[in-house]
């Protein structure tokens, strides 16, 4: 992984071998989710590679009816939603996510902060989505 | 740093087609309806030999209608043949950023007559389809691959804004409202109705067929009807969101020296403002735009005003948390107040700071790189008093327009003064 180019391909193969993969400014200290090759705040373009914990909050969210066609194609409909939301990772980026664990049909009661776990792709051969779940404890439905 | 502009322009003439779904019409024909009425709009004339470039906003032409290479398309049709023709992009903000090139040219020296315009042909495609293009807007391999839709990304900043400030959904209704109600004095409107009518003509469809007949008293009963105004993405329902569309609108600019020889009336673009923002996992605040904040800066700098001096706004309501959170990045009002002032009515047609007289992208339309011109036109009727049944009671000397692309990646800020 430390050999790997710090593009969007490298991050999702990660993600297939079940790594959350980020970058860290050398000069900053900055982490970074999606890689960057630069960093935007400092500038520096001495990054690498860092496995997060893929441990986190939930920051925002909505459950979407109508769908983009990726999704419809995986059964999601305007009678079965889907949740996406913005993780705080422990580690302090942040990330949209797909949100699993939770009843996409009820969002009343799925709750800002809400802690949620990385849940890596299990079908290889797919592209890779990235997703969090819900962690046991939040009022959760599987 | 304030910008300073070497030379200023104005607007001397602008016009819109008829907004709403066309589909025996190209979008290269849309522009053609607008610049035809443009045209008749210039006081004392222009001649088409006298244009020097064209500036066209487009977001997604080849999606859309399979056209590429817009810009000759548009200038042929015009018949601007032979003379710089650009196409921009800035996703929903295309037509703002086409009057700021315009703007830029003029500056610059370089040119002294310049038509910029904006056109989006949405309707060709099916709705799930028409979904995909806008959701390419957004951070394509990380936000719309976890199924974020355009939707879903203001639904992300209303769910946070809801959180932070306890924004009601009542509060949302009431722009949805507000705005249709505007876009019913709006002959060019794609929706001209208020939501009253479209339940009043609901229900005597019910009737006629014999169906069970709801009990709407209002408009606040029918939105809140799960049936009548299902979520598209919680919280927004399809009341909060602005329609596909297909439109084109344009302003001729000129040269600040030469404006006095179109009309008595020119409308002097005094600020301009544009910024970018990060992808919305790198913000800092999920309940405002940082790119419109800056903008926005960045013009009311330029033109040396504040938020208070603006007498009317028309801002970017793609959908209606969008054009809360837009009044209190623009500095009308306070974080977390955006929402209260709407239901106060003081952003009404004719309130304390009229927003949207319009009918905004929710009730006018919103053919996404034409919204951030048609926006301009508005103002332009306004200013000059020739709004017709939706004209503000009062003079109005100083203006602004908001235009947003995508979820705030972009933003673009102009304010007007007529002298």
């Amino acid at each position: 992984m430390t050999e790997a180019e710090f593009t969007s391909a490298s991050f999702y193969q990660a993600l297939h071998d079940k790594k959350l993969m980020g970058t860290r400014c050398q000069g900053c200290e900055a982490v970074y989710l999606p890689p960057r090759q630069v960093c935007p705040h400092c500038h520096s373009r001495e990054v690498d590679w860092v496995e997060l914990c893929g441990e986190g909050k939930l920051l925002t969210f909505t459950t979407i009816a109508v769908g983009t066609s990726q999704m419809l194609a995986q059964g999601y409909s305007r009678s079965r939603h889907y949740c996406c939301g913005i993780v705080a990772l422990d580690e302090g980026p942040r990330v949209c996510a797909l949100v699993v664990g939770v009843d996409a049909q009820k969002p009343d009661g799925i709750e800002i902060g809400t802690a949620v776990s990385v849940a890596f792709p299990e079908e290889a051969g797919k592209p890779a989505v990235l997703a969090f779940r819900a962690r046991a404890g939040h009022k959760a439905f599987s | 740093m304030a910008h300073k502009m070497n030379r200023m322009a104005a607007i001397v003439g602008a016009g819109t087609s008829k907004l709403g779904a066309f589909p025996d019409k190209l979008g290269r024909e849309l522009f053609t309806e607008a610049f035809t009425d443009m045209l008749g709009s210039v006081d004392r004339g222009i001649k088409t030999a006298d244009i020097e470039a064209l500036y066209v906003g487009s977001a997604a032409p080849l999606s859309f209608e399979g056209q590429a290479h817009l810009a000759p398309i548009i200038a042929d049709q015009v018949g601007l043949i032979n003379k710089p023709a650009i196409r921009v992009e800035s996703a929903c903000a295309s037509g703002g950023l086409a009057l700021r090139e315009g703007i830029i040219g003029i500056a610059s020296g370089l040119y002294d007559v310049v038509l910029v315009g904006g056109v989006e042909k949405m309707t060709n495609l099916p709705t799930s389809e028409v979904t995909d293009v806008l959701a390419a807007f957004s951070d394509s391999p990380y936000e719309s691959r976890v199924g974020i839709t355009f939707p879903g990304a203001y639904a992300l900043l209303a769910t946070a804004y809801r959180h932070k400030y306890g924004l009601t959904e009542e509060q949302l209704m009431a722009v949805a409202i507000k705005n249709h109600q505007n876009g019913a004095l709006n002959p060019k409107a794609q929706f001209c109705c208020s939501i009253r009518d479209i339940m009043t003509s609901r229900l005597a469809k019910m009737k006629e067929k014999g169906q069970p007949v709801p009990n709407w008293t209002s408009e606040m009963d029918f939105l809140k009807d799960r049936e009548a105004n299902p979520i598209v993405a919680w919280p927004l329902r399809l009341f909060d969101c602005s329609p596909i569309t297909d439109g084109a609108a344009c302003v001729l600019l000129v040269a600040e020296h030469l404006a006095k020889s179109f009309t008595d009336t020119p409308i002097y673009v005094i600020g301009s403002g544009q910024a970018s923002d990060y992808s919305l996992s790198g913000r800092e605040d999920l309940t405002t735009l940082a790119s419109a904040r800056a903008a926005s800066r960045h013009a009311y700098d330029m033109a040396g005003v504040r938020p208070k001096d603006i007498q009317l706004a028309e801002v970017h309501d793609c959908f209606t948390i969008a054009e809360i959170i837009a009044t209190e990045d623009l500095g009308f009002f306070e974080p977390g107040e955006g929402g209260r002032a709407v239901e106060q009515g003081i952003t009404a047609l004719q309130g304390a700071i009229p927003i949207n007289p319009s009918g905004g992208l929710k009730a006018k339309g919103h053919p996404v790189g034409a919204s951030g011109i048609a926006q301009v036109v508005e103002v332009w009727y306004q200013m000059r008093g020739k709004a017709g049944a939706r004209q503000i009671n009062r003079d109005v000397h100083l203006a602004l327009t908001h235009n947003v692309g995508a979820h705030g990646a972009s933003c673009l800020v102009h304010i007007y003064e007529r002298r």
